[in-house]
């Protein structure tokens, strides 16, 4: 195997070739750069519309990549510390997908914190693997879900030692890392898969003094959402395997469900995207954490708010937490996060990651400049001078241990009713209820459904949470699974 | 040889300046800064490609901003100016002896030193022992003040690139909370005239208008900025501008003025029926 450097890009450099060869196309993509489709290739600019096409010899194929795409994706699993690499066009989703669909099947068991994301447990309707939910500690104050324990992913392996993996957040949405590397050890032990979610973990590789990423943990493979901090396009994502993974299973495994027209486009915005990690990246996230830290030092000193970082690690459900993440909690300030969140986005025009019941995130990267910086704070400032209220009132827990009755798949496809949503306490959950974002679901297929949890629901939706998952688009109405 | 200097005011309008020589050229960290002798405008300072400022036409400006917020109240003592880093403004409000203090906030130190090496006929007033100068993000420095001043004065660049957060609803209310209960808002409004100018126009007077209980514009003349129509925002919580000023207050205190005058000061606030209507649609 050739080494190539990490200053090439080997996609890139076989598209600009491709450009410059001003070839006749008689294939698809059909706006023949945007030819075809005139207001597109003003819209999106006529150089992206020339870019945007279809596998051919010289470009490699993404589903049985031999060439450049084989290179460029090499140099991704370089770049990471991976054995191998694999880019993916459906989103991080995909990734997570095809780690558990390569890892478990019909009626395996996955060890996994509740407080996972929806393409998880998406995974599990599909495969019909059956989980095992380690509760992840909740923060009370904050009200949000952490990490898991490892003496409770430890009491779970002794538990269900027929379980073939464990799925790990790295980090959570808020930032929260777990004891990586003692799950991976125990989970090893006992001849478990660790797979990773690391959506929101692509700078652990490069940035210093963050925390351990999946592949120098030792995990078998984790799903990296390089669009989120590492400066691909949109949708465009990595699954990274360690040593001792069939990777040509898992390439098999992700031609089921992903595309066969992978969009270059995508795929060169990873290809360019590492480069710029690996030359730039050390750089990069310091300015990240730097900007960072001034955020949380100047919002705290507001008063109200509480910008929240390692203080909170405790060695145990906050092993570690995500220097880079800008996690504020706002209950104190009389406003859920979800309000403080629209209050943002319509009276100021600053649009942040997202807002939950008692706190909002919003993401730093090395795109942001001071002054984008300096109008957040400010912002912040006047919403707590202009709306902020007395706290008694406020809803002061987030997370709900789920009863897990049934395995996923099967609820999610068993026979079914609907019923008024409110009605539902005792029944049977067999679709999801979420708030997006985050994504991480309230109910998911299988769960028993709860005055508690129906409590909470409604509360975050009369608070203006984003409600989606549901057939009914409105979520007055659920599907619970049909008994007797 | 010739050498001119180009602005371009739309994509299809620009304005050509004959320059005489370059005097200054220098890339801050915030921006590039240039200073040129002209035939016709004397010295002119440039930030990235902008005309800040002529030596011929820099009066209006100034006078502009300063004198009709001191004639509605002469009582201001404590004032905030933010940008400003050619002085011009400064040097306006210490012609008057009853401020006590003036707390200049400016980006970009270099502009200042630029403007006191080459720029004396508005710099000059700087060195003013009532002048305090902070170099630092005008929306940071606003944001940690509270019942402070009686008047603020935005000078500030454009609504893109380092004077950007200037021109935000979160700055007009951070001013709001700086400004004592009597207190005024002046802020560079940018021109009704052409229509990427006039929607910041109208952007930034629905942000004051949502933070201020007084919120209006005033315009003036000025030769070479964008189609010469400009405009400043007159904010406050309890002056309205014409039925509160001292006019002949203002009057004995004798200042020289080659704009100013307390009728023009009226006549600057009966604005156009297009403007009238852009500000109602804002």
């Amino acid at each position: 195997m050739k080494q190539l450097s990490q200053e090439r890009t080997p996609l890139h450099e076989a598209l600009e070739k491709h450009r410059s060869e001003r070839m006749a196309h008689f294939d698809v993509p059909g706006h023949k750069g945007g030819r075809g489709n005139k207001e597109l290739k003003y819209f999106l600019g006529e150089e992206t519309l020339k870019l945007d096409v279809n596998s051919m010899k010289p470009l490699d194929n993404l589903c049985h990549p031999v060439s450049v795409i084989k290179e460029a994706q090499e140099l991704a699993a370089q770049a990471f510390g991976a054995s191998e690499a694999f880019f993916i066009v459906n989103g991080t989703t995909a990734a997570v997908q095809a780690m558990i669909m390569s890892t478990c099947k019909a009626g395996e068991k996955i060890i996994m914190p509740r407080n996972v994301h929806r393409s998880a447990i998406n995974a599990l309707v599909v495969c019909g693997a059956v989980p095992v939910y380690v509760n992840p500690g909740i923060n009370k104050q904050l009200g949000i879900p952490l990490g898991m324990s490892v003496r409770d992913v430890e009491q779970a392996i002794m538990d269900n030692p027929d379980a073939k993996a464990v799925m790990v957040n790295n980090p959570t949405y808020y930032g929260i890392c777990s004891d990586l590397k003692s799950i991976v050890t125990l989970a090893h032990s006992k001849g478990m898969r660790v797979l990773v979610d690391e959506a929101h973990g692509t700078h652990f590789y490069f940035g210093e003094n963050m925390p351990i990423n999946a592949m120098r943990a030792g995990a078998d493979m984790a799903a990296v959402s390089m669009h989120k901090t590492g400066g691909s396009l949109t949708q465009s994502s990595l699954l990274l395997c360690g040593e001792n993974v069939n990777t040509d299973y898992v390439r098999q495994v992700i031609n089921l469900t992903q595309t066969t027209s992978g969009s270059y486009l995508l795929m060169s915005s990873l290809d360019i995207a590492r480069k710029n990690l690996s030359l730039n990246g050390k750089e990069m996230f310091r300015k990240t954490v730097d900007f960072a830290e001034y955020a949380r030092e100047e919002i705290n000193k507001l008063g109200g708010y509480y910008a929240f970082a390692q203080e909170l690690e405790n060695q145990d459900t906050v092993y570690a937490f995500d220097p880079t993440k800008l996690s504020i909690h706002t209950r104190d300030i009389g406003l859920a996060g979800i309000e403080v969140y629209d209050l943002l986005r319509d009276d100021y025009g600053i649009q942040i990651e997202f807002g939950d019941i008692g706190n909002i995130l919003a993401i730093i990267s090395s795109g942001d400049r001071n002054l984008e910086i300096e109008r957040l704070i400010s912002a912040l400032s006047e919403i707590k001078r202009l709306y902020g209220k007395d706290a008694t009132d406020m809803f002061d827990h987030e997370y709900i241990n789920p009863k897990v009755v049934m395995p996923p798949q099967k609820a999610f496809y068993s026979s079914k009713r609907t019923v008024p949503i409110m009605e539902s306490a005792g029944e049977i959950c067999a679709e999801f209820v979420m708030c997006y974002p985050p994504g991480i679901p309230i109910l998911a297929p299988g769960e028993a459904i709860t005055e508690e949890i129906l409590n909470y629901t409604d509360y975050a939706k009369k608070k203006g949470c984003f409600m989606t998952g549901t057939q009914d688009m409105s979520v007055e109405h659920i599907q619970v699974v049909a008994q007797g | 040889m010739e050498l001119w200097f180009s602005e371009p005011h739309t994509k299809n309008v620009k304005l050509s300046i004959k320059i005489k020589r370059q005097v200054y050229s220098e890339q801050s960290r915030y921006q590039r800064i240039d200073i040129f002798d002209t035939f016709e405008f004397g010295r002119i300072l440039v930030l990235d490609g902008f005309l800040m400022l002529t030596e011929k036409d820099e009066f209006i400006y100034h006078e502009m901003i300063t004198h009709v917020p001191m004639c509605v109240n002469p009582n201001i003592k404590n004032v905030l100016v933010i940008g400003a880093g050619d002085g011009g403004t400064i040097r306006e409000l210490t012609r008057y002896s009853t401020i006590e203090h003036i707390d200049m906030v400016e980006i970009d130190e270099k502009v200042v030193e630029a403007c006191k090496r080459f720029l004396q006929q508005t710099a000059s007033s700087l060195e003013d022992s009532r002048v305090q100068i902070t170099y630092t993000d005008g929306l940071k420095f606003v944001r940690t003040q509270q019942d402070q001043y009686d008047l603020i004065l935005v000078d500030s660049t454009d609504p893109f690139g380092p004077g950007e957060g200037l021109f935000t609803r979160e700055f007009y209310g951070n001013c709001f909370k700086a400004l004592k209960e009597d207190g005024i808002l002046i802020n560079q409004h940018e021109s009704p005239f052409y229509s990427d100018d006039a929607k910041s126009m109208q952007r930034a007077h629905k942000n004051i208008a949502a933070s201020f209980p007084i919120a209006s514009v005033y315009q003036f003349h000025l030769p070479t900025y964008p189609s010469g129509h400009w405009l400043f925002g007159f904010a406050s919580k309890k002056y309205r501008p014409l039925e509160d000023m001292h006019a002949k207050e203002w009057e004995t205190l004798g200042i020289t003025t080659k704009y100013y005058n307390t009728d023009l000061h009226k006549g600057a606030f009966y604005i156009p029926n297009y403007v009238k209507e852009l500000l109602e649609h804002a």
